[in-house]
């Protein structure tokens, strides 16, 4: 008599997730840059050798180490009133991805709530949220955000909010299409059949299994929202001086653009960077996570 | 065909009609006294205030204030500059040619290289060449267009001096204004040289607006062409002899044009968007700054109807990008 060998085990999903995820090279590249940002703004305090708002007197405008003139002091050079560069470029960073994951919080949610309920009660509901969500959608979202500002006045954290309105119909639309979808299908029927609440239905049947292409959405919103930022505090709509936010940092380096070229560069490759790392990782996980692309 | 126009039409207005109810609410959100807001630190007199708010009918009340708002917009007045008392629509018709000019040219760019990047790329897939694109296009898809626009300036205009810094046209030349745009405007005028002034300032801006949606047409080209070229009258027409260029030319490229197409309908509104970053780098005076200057002089009439006005505009181009669609499209005309 034959033993019949044991089938395999089918793998996690989450094994299954990271073995696309891991195959695709951009993608792990994009994890790795933002996870070493994460720890860039933990440890900012640590790391950086300056507080970012100390400003040396004798060193204005000092060009980064290889260049002439340059000295260990200051790695990255200096800004017009002799703050280190280096420093703010990593204190930078906590501002840059604490309102990105800000925005991307708020506007998930937000986006999540009306978007599974349009999607759910349909009706009146649905087509006054589906309505406003054109609206926002018809003007472009730096000029939309420009005008939240606008209204709100300029700072750090108006500019956060007003990309938080401006994100979010992309949010509601994504979720209310695959409710939509999944509320036809079988297994939320006989949960509806069993005496599951709506609310139940909604948040715990549904919506877990609308999550894949949100969560796609949501990195790629979180690129989309440091560079919204960036461009808000250049106009002088985000983050106000002395604040180290990349954009606003550009904002004040303007004026060097024909005698200092470290104090424009830097904050820019940070910019790029960080949203380059965002959208080779939203890439990835888009991968991933659509099962059409699997096959 | 009129049907389906019509149909297309009527889902527009229920938009519009949100739009303007977001423009009107736009002053009415500012936080605290809208007068004081305005008049900023400096104060305001009683008659002042008395003045300004019966310009801007808030003494009367909300749905009375909407009701003028509409039925003036439906005659063209978009009410007028608190700062230069002349007409919003006047102001933005001023400056409309050069944003323009400018985007026009922006999309001259992405579209010229993009179409023959995405295309080559296609043919010669998983070649140095379609990774170097593809690296690109994905950096230039997340670039912050200011700091590349100021980059630029550092290697072209000041180590290099091949391009001007900013402006529209070298301050030695004094151009009528005919058009509005100032190509057109140079051509026609009898200064010697003011031609090339005009052309040498537009380039860099129109790079730097022109980045973004040239890496999105690239993209788009490649993987529309890809999906095309594994379609079986592909291979109908390579086993029939047909040139290869032939193949890819004209029987690839037009079906994979149409969605290609509407991705550029969908880069207005971030020509728009770009054009109020490029604008402020270049000194360019199109309404993008305009825009921009108005806010920061809290010229709140100027921005409610330069943002209705833009937003308009944005909406009957999409409408547009629709129409033709069903228009190459037929079964897109025909469903549902």
């Amino acid at each position: 008599m034959t033993t019949l060998s044991k089938p395999m085990a089918p793998p996690s999903p989450l094994r299954e997730f990271w073995s696309y995820f891991s195959a695709n090279r951009g993608a792990l590249i994009g994890l790795y840059y933002i996870i070493f940002l994460i720890l860039l703004i933990i440890f900012a305090d640590v790391i950086s050798p300056y507080h970012p708002y100390e400003q040396y007197r004798q060193s204005f405008l000092m060009p980064p180490v290889w260049e002439a003139g340059g000295s260990w002091a200051h790695i990255l050079g200096t800004d017009d009133v002799g703050r280190d560069m280096l420093s703010r470029l990593i204190h930078g960073a906590r501002y840059s991805m604490l309102a990105g994951a800000m925005v991307v919080t708020l506007s998930l949610i937000i986006g999540i709530v009306l978007g599974v309920l349009a999607g759910f009660y349909r009706g009146t509901f649905e087509v006054v949220i589906m309505r406003i969500a054109d609206v926002m959608l018809a003007v472009p979202s730096l000029l939309l955000a420009i005008a939240v500002v606008a209204v709100l006045g300029p700072s750090l954290l108006n500019a956060a909010m007003a990309i938080v309105v401006v994100s979010m119909p992309h949010y509601i639309r994504l979720a209310r299409a695959s409710t939509i979808s999944e509320m036809s299908k079988d297994y939320v029927i006989s949960s509806r059949v069993a005496g599951a609440s709506s609310f139940r239905l909604m948040f715990v049947a549904v919506l877990p299994n609308c999550m894949a292409p949100l969560i796609v959405q949501a990195t790629l919103g979180f690129s989309n929202a440091i560079l919204d930022m960036a461009a808000l505090g250049f106009v002088g709509l985000g983050a106000q001086p002395p604040i180290p936010e990349w954009g606003s940092m550009l904002a004040d380096a303007r004026q060097f653009v024909q005698s200092a070229w470290w104090v424009v560069t830097f904050p820019g490759v940070m910019i790029l960077t960080t949203v380059l790392a965002f959208n080779l990782m939203g890439d990835g996980l888009r991968d991933a996570l659509d099962p059409k692309l699997k096959q | 065909m009129i049907a389906f126009i019509l149909k297309r039409l009527g889902m527009v207005i229920p938009t519009f009609i949100g739009i303007t109810l977001l423009t009107f609410s736009l002053i009415h959100m500012i936080p605290g006294d809208p007068i004081t807001v305005m008049a900023g630190e400096r104060g305001v007199s009683a008659e002042r205030r008395a003045e300004l708010e019966a310009l801007l009918g808030l003494d009367k009340p909300l749905y009375e204030q909407y009701f003028v708002y509409i039925s003036n917009i439906a005659q063209g007045d978009f009410g007028k500059s608190l700062i230069t008392r002349e007409p919003v629509l006047d102001e933005f018709l001023t400056l409309f040619p050069a944003t323009m000019e400018l985007s026009l040219f922006a999309a001259l760019f992405a579209i010229g290289l993009g179409l023959p990047l995405g295309i080559i790329a296609a043919v010669r897939r998983g070649s140095i060449f379609d990774h170097t694109v593809m690296s690109i296009s994905l950096a230039g898809y997340s670039m912050p267009i200011f700091w590349w626009g100021l980059l630029l300036i550092i290697l072209f205009s000041v180590t290099l001096g091949w391009t001007p810094v900013s402006g529209r046209i070298s301050a030695l030349y004094w151009v009528d204004t005919v058009t509005g745009f100032m190509l057109i405007d140079a051509w026609m005028s009898t200064e010697q040289g003011a031609f090339t002034s005009a052309v040498q300032h537009l380039i860099l801006p129109s790079i730097v607006l022109g980045t973004i949606p040239l890496a999105v047409v690239a993209r788009m080209t490649r993987s529309s062409m890809l999906e095309v070229l594994g379609e079986d009258f592909i291979r109908t027409a390579r086993a029939k002899g047909l040139s290869p260029l032939r193949v890819i030319m004209k029987h690839a490229l037009r079906n994979a044009l149409i969605p290609v197409v509407t991705v550029i309908g969908l880069q207005v509104g971030i020509l728009l968007s770009g054009a109020i970053l490029t604008e402020t780098i270049f000194a360019w005076p199109g309404i993008g700054r305009w825009l921009l200057e108005s806010i920061h002089r809290r010229d709140y009439q100027v921005v409610q109807g330069g943002i209705l006005i833009v937003a308009t505009m944005i909406i009957l181009i999409n409408l547009l990008v629709d129409v033709l669609y069903g228009v190459i499209n037929p079964r897109i005309r025909h469903s549902n």
